[in-house]
């Protein structure tokens, strides 16, 4: 594994840049491979490195303080994580863990931003970055706290819950997000909080009623 | 019976991604396309559902009501 300017040139940060002032790139990058389950940042961490994902894919999410984790987003070949320190000092807002093996490529703040200052076109692609993922914690911030997310959840399955001609009901949680105008990620919580309430029981593939009537309340249904 | 995912070949963009996640050893690439094999223990994690960007592997939930 070595770090080529065409392994940067995949990066959404140096789109649109030159052969020749990729070739200049690589001796500013960092690499480390990383194993399922791996922590690449910590949640608190001082960290001031823009951290790009050149293969395997990396879960950026927040912790409660009782354990509960809620997904922020999934950083796939080509994105980048852990900008938000490098443009405003201050720890890292998140977490960072490898779902699979994942190779990271990343560069310290006062390098970046000095290829800032010498190109435009990097300048730019960082501030969509930024732009790309304030408007996803935005609509993450909509979806948490004006939707009642769980009580639409609870109302999708207790609408799912009568087996119909083809059998037993089956849908995915990106159905489900997509029926309760959501994320797959906030949905993924919703289930979580219901599965501790005691209304619903995941068993595997199996996503058991335990508590209808619980399931009613929250819907509004009752 | 032993579960498994639903594969749907036709959106699959052959990123991998699916493969790099899965913890049962249930997804391979064979020349570029998914290949799904039975495993008794498929946790039924959805990782493989979560990172697939084009919807084509799915892990559907079959919705059970206890009787009460
Ligand atoms: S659900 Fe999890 S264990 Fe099963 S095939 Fe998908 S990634 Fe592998
Ligand atoms: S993650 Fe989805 S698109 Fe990528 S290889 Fe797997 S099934 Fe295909």
């Amino acid at each position: 594994m070595t770090i080529t300017a065409e392994s940067l040139g995949k990066l959404k940060y140096f789109a649109g840049l030159e052969p020749q002032q990729l070739s200049n790139l690589p001796q500013l990058f960092k690499e480390k491979a990383f194993v399922k389950g791996q922590t690449i940042v910590a949640e608190a961490d001082i960290n001031e490195n823009v951290h790009f994902v050149s293969s395997g894919v990396v879960k950026v999410f927040k912790t409660s303080s009782e354990g509960k984790e809620q997904i922020i987003k999934l950083i796939r070949p080509g994105e980048s994580f852990n900008d938000i320190p490098v443009f405003n000092p201050g720890p890292s807002p998140y977490s960072a863990q490898a779902l699979g093996n994942t190779l990271i490529y990343w560069i310290d703040k006062k390098d970046l931003l000095g290829l800032m200052r010498n190109n435009w076109a990097v300048t730019v692609n960082a501030l969509s970055a930024v732009a790309d993922q304030s408007r996803l914690l935005l609509q993450l911030v909509e979806d948490l706290s004006f939707k009642n997310v769980t009580g639409r959840v609870a109302k999708i399955l207790l609408q799912h819950s009568t087996p119909g001609p083809e059998g037993t009901p089956r849908l995915t949680q990106y159905e489900m997000a997509a029926m309760a105008g959501t994320a797959r990620e906030v949905v993924g919580r919703s289930l979580k909080a219901l599965e501790d309430s005691g209304a619903i029981k995941l068993e595997g593939h199996r996503m058991i009623i335990s508590n209808k009537e619980y399931l009613k309340q929250l819907a509004g249904l009752n | 019976m032993t579960i498994k995912p639903i594969f749907d070949q036709e959106k699959c963009d052959g990123c991998g991604l699916c493969v790099t996640v899965c913890r049962c050893g249930a997804l391979e690439m064979q020349n570029n396309i998914v290949n799904i094999i039975e495993v008794a223990h498929c946790g039924w994690c959805m990782d493989c559902e979560l990172v697939c960007s084009t919807g084509a592997l799915q892990c559907p939930f079959e919705i059970v009501t206890l009787d009460t």
